[in-house]
Order: structure tokens, then C-alpha cells, then sequence
């Protein structure tokens, strides 16, 4: 949510010295009621919702009095704002005003610096504005250390026609926005109308601030708890997979919910990209051949394959897709396999009942196929892997025949192992559990683990079973790099006596809440 | 000649005592990229694979014969520092590989950059790779791996997308079409280096014959390189693929410089810039590399 409510905006701004309406934040029309009733009656009720055109939808309401304001905070609470829920409602006095203005900061690609826009126009979208009355806008780009100059500030708004006390007194906001901006690392903050009041005060009515997702982690005062722009409030599996993201800097994971309501046959299908790049085109793939996608999904920058596991597991928590798609760039940097791996412990423990393409081009690809089709034969359902040789329009193309072919395997409970075992060697891993039941290892011939070991941490003891060659702490420190080796090598190869318990918070609740074992 | 790196470029890589500094300085010598020092405050005196380690960028400097370009892998908010240390020093090209780099931070360092007369690449880059000649940064992985998908020719590739720098390269080499240089300028939204500045270091590059972009929705680079081709700036043919068509309207995709805002940077506006400019564009990314070879013929 790399986006502050228009709440939080405003006590932002305010806490800079830039006067805002008295205002309480609601989440039932009781509350909004007695929120009026202590603000005096006439007050306007808005939804803090992330959508343009709030008024046009009914999401801001002007009334007289208490009793109407809580008839309009439960029709705003009724109400669907772009496809999501409105959860919270400002209750504002209501301010007589003498003028509208605009004034934003935004951040230039070209010249690289903050630019400072204002227009002596307000109210309506700037773009709109700068089209129709090019002589009421101005900008002037700042040096992002020095910041905004006082007097620059006052030329620029007698630029577009504004004098005498008001222009000294914006001047002074200017002064103070753009130390918001600054403070807050803001990628765009504006002030929309800007208005003078009739007792001749400047004040902020609306507000929208962006924040720099990258920046987040050093504004925990903001109380931001997913630092992602996704255009809505974050949902419930978004929360989840942020959650897996947040603290683990190996690799990225992206996770975004394009569509909530859905069903088997609708030609939705769960999206897996590796890169930005390769994603874009991979989804415009799948829409090509007639697909749309349940979710926008990223693991790249060289995740570890516990990454890309928790990823799968939370696509696969969206009951109603009929496919898994995954995609990257086709000629990856990464070695590819870890991928697979993440993928085929999730597909296994799922189990995945839909069909599966996924294009793993790039270093080690062979091997990444060979696991990623070779491991996954029990599942019953089409699970097909291609390299950079293969076109994503060719992956995409196989998804619809498979989609259209396949009839689905029965339900079947989740196999996942959580049971207690016989003789467990158990070690901490960075963000999870390794455990190898000896009580089966005695009796496995293959010892596939110890050579699957990617960062080859694991040695035969003298009773040859398989044990840290590394202490305890480093393997937890990270020398265990998560591959999923000893677990999907030893499942394939072995007797199944290896086990990497990766927990996901809160997915299990999320899919009981949604009918999902 | 190849543009940004080749085979006599002096190279610092600063944090080559981390984990991905190390194994990346490897990667990189094994490219045949001369790598002459790190620097790692703190860890001076040490050396990593036989490469001397310097407290500062300077002392590196005065310890070696010339530092003609420095590759930064520390995490994201040590990255201001360090880049701000190699351009103080006057290093020609810094490349800062990093991903998650706060973009105030950026902006200094563009300030900075532009004062000292300095370029520098990225963040979030995979890095620049002058095919046979050395690289800056990871493009192509292992050594190996991009000693077969490279091969030597005359098409720059220039990408704004770092997973699709090398697969651009890859297929263009697969068809037959040899490069010089590769170049991922960053996937975030303000960078050093933009299309347009590259594009117009291949402009000055006898070698490259013809340029392939990897362009994408959001920002004003491609709609740049048009203006330079307007204005007679660059004379080169220019082959692109834009990326992005189907996205959403203000929704990011993960790439920070990947989205649309309001009416800029629209996948229609830029190929319609690109297009009236005299570039080709293509509409399917399978169709690039013979839309280069035909452009390398005509
Ligand atoms: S492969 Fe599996 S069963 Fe065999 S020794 Fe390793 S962990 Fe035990
Ligand atoms: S113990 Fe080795 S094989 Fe198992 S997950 Fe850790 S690094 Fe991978």
C-alpha cells in the first residue's frame, strides 16, 4: 500500500503546517453520525477509496446534520469502489471557499529531479486542467537537496496569475509540501483543490500521496504494512504473500489480485512471472489465446526455490483458476532448476488438479525440465516445462489445448507432511525447517540428498545417514540457501525421508475462509 | 569498439567482499573483464580471488594504473553511499546493479553525477556486456553461457527490461545476427543511463551498424529516442519491441518504471512516436530478429 490513505495524507500534511478540515475517520454510520454530530452538524462524508471520480460515484456525500450523515456513510459502505469493498469513511466540517488551486510534486524521468506543479486551477484532474488552461499551470523543477526557495515559490504563482496576501501565503505551503515530499520520500504528493477560505486560510480539501516502495522500510511511522502500489486496498492473500516478502531480500516476490470472483471454466488461470519483462509478455500471451489472468505474480532477481514454493502455494490458494501459467524471460541469468523445484514441491503438496505450462529458459534449463516434468508424473494432470528455445506464444497455445482436453482428477486432500516422524535430524534453515526421518533414510539406497545439495552443506555420518556438514547456526544463517534439493531429489530418487517444512502464515486460515483444504 | 566496457576497461567492484560481489567479480573476470581492485570499507589489505582490497575508492584509484568504470553490489540503502564515493573520485562509468534502491537516493546521485561530469548505469540493472570483450554487472550469467548465446556482430541492443536484454540478444544471435554491446539500463523509473543516452553512444560507435530496443509502457525514453531521430540525432536504423501492451492502466508490474500514469508513456503513444520517427516497430517479439536483419541489409 505504497499509497497513504486521504486520512493519513492529511494528518501528514497538517503535522507539516498545512492547514486541513477537522475531520474523523469512521467505519460504521453510527460512528459517522456521532463524527458529525461533534464536528456541528453540516459536514461531508467521503469513502477512503482508491478510485478517481469519488463524487461521480456517490462516495462523497454533502449533509446537514447527523442523522443524514450516517444514511450516507451506510450507502458509501454498501457501495463497491472499482471491484473492492469501502472499509473506511472521513468525516469532514465543511469549509466555505474563496478559491480553488492546485499544487503537486512529482517526479520527472527526463530531468530526474522533483518537479513542483501548480495550477491556479483546482478541483478537476491536472491533465484535464493543463489541457484546457495551459496559462494557469506552471512548473518548476527542484534540486533535491537545496529544495524549494521561498521566492521561487512566489514567482512561480505570480506566473499564473495569483497576487498580494494569497500568493505570499502559498508560497509558504509550497515551502512546506515540498518538505513533506522530501521527508516522506514521496514519488508523487498532491493538493487537490487547494483552497483559500472565505476567512482567508489555505487549506488542503483532498490530498493523495504516493510513497516510494523502496523507501517504505524507512518510514515505520507510517504504519504502511504492505509496501506495494496494487491500485486497491491489499486483500487477504495479498497481506499473506507480502508477509513472505517483507523481511527475505533474496530475490523479489511480487503478488498482485487482478480478479477475486471467479470460477472453473471462465478461462482464468493463476500467473507465474520471472521479470517484469517477460511477464508483460507472457500475459499478453495468455490473452491472446483467450486467457485472462486471476493474478499478476513475480519471483525473480534470483530467489531461492523456498520463494518461489510459498509463491506457487499462494497461486494456487485462488479456488476457481483452470491453469498455471509461468513465464520468465526465456533466457534467464539464474540457474533455473531452484525454480523448478519450488514449483514441484508445491504442485506435489497441492496436489495441482489443473494444467500446468511453464517456460524456465536460461542457464540450466535442461535440468530445471528434467525435474520440473519428470518429478511431477503422479499428479495426474498435464504438467509441461519448456526452455528458451520455445516461444511464449507456443507455451500459451499448449495451456489452451491442455485446458481444453484435460478433465479435471477428482479432488484430493493436500499432501502435505506434517506428521510426526520416527528418527527426525533436524536442522533450522533461514526461514524454515529441514528434517530427515533416519528411520527411513537406513533403508534408502539412492542417498540422493547429500549429492543434490546444491551448496553441498550435507555429508554421510558414520552410519550413513545423511547430516550437516556446517553447524547448526550456519545452515540457519544461510549456507542452507533453501534449494529444496534434499527434499524433491529424495522424493524422486531416495526412500522420501527428507522434508523442508516452509511455513506460509495465515494461508492456511485464508483457504479454510475460502472452502480450500 | 563496442560501447561502455571492452577489453581494456579497468574495473572496480565495490563490495566484492559480499556474497554476490565475489561471486559476481568471478563471473566477470571469467568474461575475460579486467578487474583490477575492490573496496569494501573496512576490508583493506584483503584480497578475493587474488583481487586487492582498498578502504576507499581513492585508494584504489592511486594504488592501481586507472579505474575506468566501477561495479557497485552492496544492498539497496548502503547504495547511495557508495555511488556517490565513486563519482566524488571521478570514476567515468559507475554501474549500480542493485534492485529496491529508494529513488530519492537515485535523484542525489544523478545530481551528483551530473556536477562531476560522470555517467553512471542503472539501479537495477543486470549491467552492460560487449560480446567477447568483458562485462559490467551479471547479463548472461555464467561465462560460458554467454560465450553461446552471444556472438560478435554489429547490432547494439538496448532493453529496459533486464531478463529481456539477454532473450533479445540470445534470439537475434540465434537467427544469425551478431551484437556489440548489450546494455539493460535499469528497470526503475529514474536511472543514469536512459534508452536515449545509449542509443546515442551507439550512434557514435563505428561498429554498430543498427540498434534493437526493448522498450516498455510508462516514462518518456522511447518517445526520446524518437525526438532524436526526428531531429537527425541519430541516423541508425532502430529496430523495437515494446512491451506492455496489455497492462493496466496505472497498475505497476513489479517494474518501478513499468507503469502508466494518466496519459503519459501509453504502449499506442510510443509506438506511435517510434513509428513516425522511421523506426520499425513490431508488434510480436517473435518478429524482431528478422526485422533487424532486414534493417542490417537495407
Ligand atoms: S534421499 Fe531422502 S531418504 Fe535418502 S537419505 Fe536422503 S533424505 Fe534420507
Ligand atoms: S540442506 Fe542442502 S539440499 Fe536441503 S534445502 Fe538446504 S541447501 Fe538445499
Amino acid at each position: 500500500m505504497a499509497r497513504l490513505s486521504e486520512f493519513t495524507g492529511k494528518r501528514v500534511l497538517s503535522d507539516a503546517g498545512i492547514a486541513v478540515p477537522r475531520g474523523t475517520l469512521a467505519t460504521s454510520p453510527a460512528e459517522a453520525a456521532t463524527a458529525a454530530e461533534s464536528l456541528g452538524g453540516a459536514v461531508v462524508v467521503k469513502a477512503q477509496a482508491w478510485t478517481t471520480s469519488r463524487a461521480a460515484q456517490g462516495l462523497i456525500r454533502f449533509v446537514e446534520s447527523a442523522a443524514p450523515a450516517g444514511e450516507a456513510a451506510a450507502a458509501i459502505l454498501a457501495t463497491n469502489a472499482g471491484g473492492f469493498p469501502v472499509n473506511e469513511i472521513l468525516v469532514e466540517e465543511r469549509v466555505a471557499i474563496a478559491s480553488e488551486r492546485y499544487a503537486g510534486i512529482i517526479l520527472d524521468d527526463r530531468r530526474r529531479c522533483p518537479v513542483l506543479l501548480i495550477s491556479a486551477r483546482g478541483g478537476s484532474g491536472i491533465e484535464e486542467i493543463a489541457r484546457e488552461h495551459p496559462e494557469a499551470v506552471a512548473e518548476l523543477p527542484l534540486d533535491v537537496v537545496e529544495g524549494l526557495p521561498l521566492h521561487a515559490a512566489r514567482e512561480l504563482w505570480r506566473r499564473v496569475g495569483v497576487h498580494g496576501e494569497e500568493q505570499r501565503k502559498l508560497a509558504e505551503s509550497m515551502v512546506r509540501l515540498v518538505a513533506v515530499a522530501r521527508r516522506l520520500e514521496a514519488r508523487s504528493a498532491e493538493i487537490n483543490p487547494l483552497v483559500l477560505t472565505a476567512d482567508g486560510r489555505v487549506m488542503a480539501l483532498d490530498c493523495r500521496i504516493t510513497l516510494d516502495d523502496a523507501a517504505v522500510f524507512r518510514h515505520p511511522d507510517l504504519g504502511i504494512d504492505v509496501a506495494r502500489e496494487l491500485g486497491h486496498p491489499p486483500t487477504p492473500l495479498e497481506r499473506i504473500a507480502w508477509d513472505v516478502e517483507k523481511d527475505d531480500y533474496r530475490g523479489t516476490f511480487y503478488f498482485l489480485q487482478m480478479c477475486e470472483r471467479f470460477g472453473r471454466g471462465q478461462r482464468v488461470v493463476a500467473f507465474h512471472g520471472a521479470g517484469g519483462g517477460g511477464s508483460m509478455m507472457g500475459m499478453d500471451a495468455l490473452q491472446r489465446h483467450g486467457f485472462s489472468v486471476a493474478n499478476f505474480c513475480d519471483t525473480s532477481g534470483n530467489p531461492p526455490a523456498s520463494k518461489v514454493y510459498r509463491a506457487a502455494r499462494i497461486l494456487l490458494s485462488q479456488p476457481g483458476v483452470d491453469g498455471y501459467f509461468g513465464t520468465g524471460s526465456g533466457v534467464a541469468s539464474q540457474e533455473q532448476f531452484h525454480s523448478a523445484r519450488g514449483l514441484v514441491k508445491a504442485f506435489l503438496e497441492e496436489p495441482l488438479a489443473v494444467p500446468a505450462v511453464v517456460r524456465l529458459g536460461g542457464n540450466g534449463e535442461e535440468k530445471a525440465i528434467e525435474i520440473l516434468t519428470g518429478y511431477t508424473k503422479s499428479l495426474g494432470v498435464p504438467v509441461e516445462c519448456y526452455g528458451k528455445d520455445t516461444p511464449v506464444d507456443v507455451c500459451a497455445q499448449r495451456l489452451e489445448e491442455l485446458v481444453g482436453s484435460s478433465t479435471p482428477p477428482p479432488p484430493q486432500a493436500p499432501r502435505r507432511r506434517d506428521k510426526p516422524v520416527e528418527r527426525p535430524y533436524t536442522f533450522k534453515t533461514p526461514t524454515g525447517e529441514v528434517t530427515y526421518d533416519h528411520a527411513v533414510c537406513t533403508r534408502c539406497e539412492s542417498k540422493a540428498c547429500v549429492a543434490a545439495c546444491v551448496p553441498q552443506i550435507l555429508k554421510l555420518d558414520d552410519g550413513g545417514l545423511p547430516v550437516l556438514n556446517v553447524t547448526l547456526e550456519e545452515a540457519a544463517r544461510g549456507r542452507c540457501t533453501e534449494c529444496l534439493a534434499c527434499e524433491v531429489d529424495c522424493r524422486a530418487l531416495g526412500a522420501g525421508g527428507g522434508h523442508v517444512r516452509l511455513p506460509v502464515p495465515g494461508l492456511d486460515e485464508y483457504r479454510a475462509s475460502r472452502g480450500m483444504q | 569498439m563496442a560501447i561502455l566496457v571492452n577489453e581494456s576497461t579497468r574495473v572496480l567492484v565495490q563490495g566484492i567482499t559480499g556474497r554476490e560481489g565475489r561471486a559476481r567479480a568471478k563471473l566477470m573476470r571469467e568474461y575475460g573483464t579486467k578487474v583490477v581492485a575492490g573496496c569494501t570499507p573496512g576490508r583493506g589489505g584483503e584480497s578475493v580471488d587474488g583481487t586487492p582490497v582498498y578502504d576507499t575508492v581513492v585508494e584504489a584509484l592511486e594504488a592501481t594504473d586507472g579505474i575506468d568504470a566501477s561495479v557497485i553490489f552492496v544492498p539497496a540503502p548502503l547504495v547511495k553511499d557508495a555511488a556517490l564515493e565513486s563519482i566524488a573520485a571521478g570514476i567515468p562509468l559507475t554501474v549500480l546493479v542493485g534492485d529496491r534502491v529508494p529513488v530519492w537516493d537515485v535523484m542525489e546521485i544523478a545530481r551528483a553525477a551530473e556536477r562531476r561530469g560522470v555517467d553512471f548505469l542503472g539501479p537495477n540493472t543486470l549491467g552492460v556486456l560487449s560480446v567477447g570483450k568483458g562485462v559490467l554487472g551479471m547479463i548472461g550469467g555464467r561465462a560460458e553461457s554467454a560465450r553461446s548465446w552471444f556472438t560478435p556482430g554489429g547490432v547494439g541492443v538496448a532493453s529496459r527490461s533486464g531478463g529481456m536484454t539477454s532473450s533479445t540478444g540470445y534470439y537475434l544471435c540465434r537467427a544469425g545476427v551478431g551484437l556489440t554491446t548489450l546494455v539493460h539500463v535499469g528497470g526503475d523509473g529514474i536511472i543514469g543511463l536512459p534508452l536515449p543516452a545509449v542509443v546515442r553512444l551507439f550512434e557514435s560507435d563505428a561498429e554498430t551498424k543498427c540498434v534493437a530496443l526493448f522498450g516498455e509502457i510508462g516514462g518518456s525514453q522511447e518517445e526520446r529516442v524518437a525526438e532524436m531521430m526526428e531531429s537527425g540525432e541519430v541516423t541508425k536504423p532502430v529496430v523495437a519491441f515494446i512491451g506492455g501492451r496489455a497492462a493496466t492502466k496505472g497498475v505497476r508490474f513489479s517494474h518501478a518504471g513499468a507503469i502508466v500514469e494518466g496519459g503519459r508513456g501509453t504502449h499506442a503513444g510510443k509506438v506511435a512516436a517510434l513509428r513516425e520517427a522511421g523506426a520499425t516497430v513490431v508488434d510480436a517479439f517473435d518478429a524482431l530478429p528478422a526485422a533487424v536483419a532486414k534493417a542490417l541489409e537495407g
